[in-house]
């Protein structure tokens, strides 16, 4: 895995916040992952064409870094493909049982100073962090 | 029109950090969370520099009437700490912490090519529909986050 230095992933993180506050200044809505991908298996009058638009750049943004900037970048998912679905199935009954992931509740969440994203994001962080440790430290692997 | 030019807008610089700052790639996030291993803070790092903008520019925003181009701000309005929030944040936790994939990261990461981001993709959208189909009492509400 590459270096990435701390001033890269700021700015990272900043690019991720001004995306956000661009979608609820112009738009009016919150940037959740979740919850845009979620409103799109029950697609209603006037709420496809945007989410699919904002998704659509989600993939265009990484797609220009990857192409322009850092064609040498690659990805590693070392988990193998029963832990990958399973994995999956767990993510996407949280989040909408939950109400949002990293981006609805970690980010907009906690800078709107939501009471329920700020509780989200501690027992979703603190509940990975368990995993990864009964993962790697306990069972091995 | 100018919406959807706005949402594109939004997604291309919200996915153009996750990529700068490699929240991708789920070996770096999994390295993040490993507590008592090789411990990685690149995400303290991008989470900071999110909330920094976050917390100073979301107040003043909705402090105002309305959005720019919408008619009216589309969030949540709840403060109860309810079941499904926590037991779903947990869930949540367990799927990110086994793989390294939230839903962002998942969706945009397609660039790479990785045939399990695709698998991962799927099973993602069959968990979303399940909730979906068995409404839980007092869930949250779908437009929540």
């Amino acid at each position: 895995m590459t270096e990435i230095s701390p001033w890269m992933a700021l700015l990272g993180g900043g690019l991720i916040g001004l995306g956000s506050w661009l979608l609820l200044a112009m738009n009016g809505r919150i940037a959740g992952i979740s919850g845009i991908v979620g409103g799109l298996l029950a697609p209603q009058a006037g709420e496809v064409a945007w989410r699919v638009l904002f998704i659509a750049g989600l993939i265009g943004g990484v797609a220009l870094h990857h192409f322009l900037v850092a064609p040498e970048g690659s990805i590693t998912l070392a988990a193998g493909w029963p832990l990958v679905i399973v994995a999956g199935l767990l993510v996407g009954i949280g989040t909408r049982m939950g109400g949002g992931c990293t981006s609805g509740h970690g980010i907009c969440g906690i800078s709107r100073l939501s009471v329920r994203s700020i509780v989200a994001t501690c027992v979703f962080v603190g509940v990975a962090a368990a995993t990864v440790l009964v993962v790697r430290h306990a069972v091995g692997g | 029109m100018a919406k959807l030019i706005a949402a594109l807008a939004a997604g291309l610089v919200f996915g153009f950090g996750l990529a700068l700052s490699d929240m991708v790639n789920p070996a770096r996030v999994l390295a993040f969370l490993d507590i008592f291993g090789a411990w990685d803070p690149t995400l303290v790092y991008v989470m900071g520099g999110g909330l920094v903008v976050g917390l100073i520019a979301f107040r003043p925003t909705l402090a105002r009437a309305r959005p720019l181009l919408a008619a009216r701000f589309v969030v949540p309005t709840r403060n109860d700490i309810t079941l499904p929030l926590v037991a779903g944040s947990s869930l949540f936790g367990i799927g990110w912490g086994l793989v390294g994939y939230c839903p962002g990261p998942a969706v945009s990461s397609v660039v790479f090519g990785e045939p399990k981001t695709f698998g991962f993709l799927a099973a993602m959208l069959a968990g979303m529909l399940l909730v979906r189909l068995i409404p839980l009492p007092g869930a949250s509400a779908p437009a929540a986050a």
